[in-house]
């Protein structure tokens, strides 16, 4: 059990290397999602199963797919079929692929010694009827705090991300070709 | 029961926010320094589930979530600006807006 921890740590620093050190946004993304994965499994190592599962879900799934959406509004225009094409080289893909299926296999390990209560490895096991319990409970208004956040999040992003329309008057519009003319008369 | 030293954990936690640290001091482009912060807000969380274990209380596993809910409010604005810097300077070199001066 406490051996999945070395590992998973080990592949959670080497993946945040690799993804500080990138220079194609989307090969760092890859190395991202292993490195938020080997987080999860540190997670389930450390007797906190539920936030496992949200970090795969939130970090590795939401976060990352909002950036590839993103960078891909941004650079459309740049990359071509060429460019495609050299990123589905073997040599790009199988670092990531090999983390993640060192990580693959620990989850399978865990899955086939948790016939017992899982006994994490450090501390105490906490499941999710106490964080649940807790967070309705004492932490009750850090929840409506994080309500407001959330909208305040929602309503700063339409705004900043709205695309303003230019509105200019058509004389003003007119006059390129106007003064074509008259140059011509 | 083998147990795990706290200050692993923790020592994992510094590694992380540390090369999220590194990234963004080094990084001049602007999504890299988003992800950056991104590693850096995930190895916060990392320490206080570290703590949370340490523990067996459920508090540090609220803050995570709670840390969770910032992050994604987070990264939604921090994208949009992203957007709106690029459609104004054509480029992602944070370096480009330092006309912006306040």
């Amino acid at each position: 059990m406490e051996l999945t921890f070395y590992i998973a740590a080990a592949v959670a620093v080497l993946a945040t290397i690799m993804v500080i050190t990138r220079y194609n946004m989307i090969h760092a993304l890859l190395y991202l999602v292993v490195s938020f994965l080997a987080v999860a499994v540190v997670f389930l190592t450390m007797g906190a199963p539920f936030m496992a599962a949200l970090e795969v879900i939130v970090y590795a799934g939401a976060i990352v797919v909002l950036i590839i959406f993103v960078i891909m509004m941004l650079s459309l225009t740049r990359e071509d079929v060429e460019q495609e094409k050299a990123w589905l080289q073997p040599k790009l893909w199988v670092g990531p692929a090999l983390l993640s299926f060192v990580l693959l296999a620990e989850l399978v390990y865990l899955l086939v010694i948790a016939e017992m209560p899982a006994t994490p490895a450090t501390g105490g096991y906490v499941d999710a009827r106490a964080v649940g319990l807790a967070l309705y409970g004492p932490y009750v208004l850090g929840v409506q705090l994080s309500g407001i956040l959330l909208m305040a999040g929602i309503v700063g992003a339409y705004h900043l991300g709205r695309q303003k329309k230019k509105v200019i008057h058509r004389f003003l519009q007119e006059k390129e070709p106007q003064k074509e003319r008259s140059a011509v008369l | 029961m083998t147990t795990i030293p706290m200050e692993y954990g923790l020592l994992l936690a510094g590694m992380l926010f540390m090369l999220g640290l590194i990234s963004v001091l080094i990084r001049r482009n602007i999504i890299f320094m988003l992800i950056s912060v991104e590693i850096m807000l995930n190895a916060a969380g990392l320490a206080f589930i570290v703590a949370g274990s340490h523990w067996a209380q459920p508090d540090g596993q609220i803050m995570f979530i709670f840390i969770l809910t910032m992050a994604a409010a987070e990264v939604s604005v921090g994208l949009a600006l992203i957007l709106q810097i690029y459609h104004q300077l054509k480029t992602l070199n944070s370096d480009a807006a330092n006309f912006m001066k306040g």
